[in-house]
């Protein structure tokens, strides 16, 4: 089953990247008033369910994909 | 009669590139050296453990989070959970966050920039098994070389666990409360972002590093006289 993984910097945490691809794009003229940078995870589990793909990946982002004292995770579990 | 050799172990990781110099430095101040493979189940019966630098597993996904997991960190962590001593320097500081026995995380320098510099650091305890040698509030010169080292700190860390820090205005990466080194809450699992395996050597530089190595190589035996 396929499945995407967003993992973002939490609100509040610096984030450097997001600030620098921030600026370049004001630089280039684009109305940007925040950037930031995450990471996206594309996934091929297996699994019978949605739910249990996305029970999977849960456990996978609590224990190696995200750490969450500076990031969020979603998931997104596809058909 | 001449002291006795502490053993220390130091780690490699696929990636480590400060394993060989960490090695040489404990052993010219003293230490019998244990190189292990990060693949391997079982520490040999040392005194104190090292976790070197670099880019272990290429530092992907985040830096130490792949590293955390190897077989060689289970037995780090059993190790450490027995009250062991632990050094992790620059990628070996990353681990150690990553792998729950330290607090914190080491996020991309908020230059953004990779960093190599001597930097001056302020001993704020002397009194872990990483510092005696050393003055309360003593500046150390000691180089450091990263480019995620901005130390992000949870909210209820204390000042006690705050071992090292950067000298006022020498900050090089962003750390909050300009943070170099932390302890865990029971004192004998250190990480700190300066190399002092770097700085041993009066030859090649500052040679304050060999302050903080001698300390632990002087806990080590003291656990060794503690187990004979």
């Amino acid at each position: 089953m396929r499945a995407t993984v967003l993992v973002r910097p939490k609100a509040g945490i610096l984030d450097p990247q997001g600030e620098a691809v921030e600026s370049s794009l004001r630089q280039l003229g684009f109305p940007v008033d925040e950037a930031r940078v995450g990471r996206v995870i594309d996934l091929d589990v297996q699994a019978t369910s949605a739910e249990e793909a996305r029970g999977e990946i849960e456990r996978m982002c609590e224990r190696l994909l995200a750490n969450p004292l500076i990031e969020s995770y979603e998931i997104e579990v596809g058909e | 009669m001449s002291e006795v050799t502490p053993r220390i172990a130091v780690l490699v990781f696929p990636g480590s590139n400060d394993d060989r110099d960490a090695a040489w430095a404990l052993t010219a101040l003293g230490a019998d050296v244990r190189l292990v493979w990060h693949a391997d189940q079982e520490l040999p019966l040392v005194d104190a453990v090292v976790l070197p630098g670099g880019f272990s597993y290429g530092d992907y996904l985040r830096c130490g989070a792949i590293a955390r997991f190897s077989p060689a960190m289970k037995a780090v962590t059993a190790f450490a959970g027995e009250g062991g001593l632990v050094l992790g320097i620059c990628n070996g500081f990353q681990i150690l966050c990553e792998a729950g026995l330290l607090p914190g995380v080491l996020r991309p320098n908020a230059s953004l920039e990779f960093v190599c510099a001597d930097v001056p650091v302020r001993v704020e305890r002397a009194d872990t098994p990483f510092t005696t040698r050393c003055e309360p509030g003593q500046e150390l010169v000691i180089p450091v070389k990263h480019g995620e080292g901005c130390y992000h700190a949870p909210e209820d860390l204390g000042d006690d666990q705050v071992v090292f820090r950067y000298a006022r205005g020498a900050n090089p990466n962003g750390s909050e409360r300009d943070i170099a080194g932390v302890v865990n809450a029971d004192g004998h699992v250190l990480g700190l972002m300066p190399h002092p395996e770097h700085a041993v050597d009066p030859l090649l530089g500052p040679g304050d590093g060999a302050l903080v190595l001698a300390s632990l190589v002087d806990a080590a035996r003291e656990r060794l006289y503690a187990r004979a």
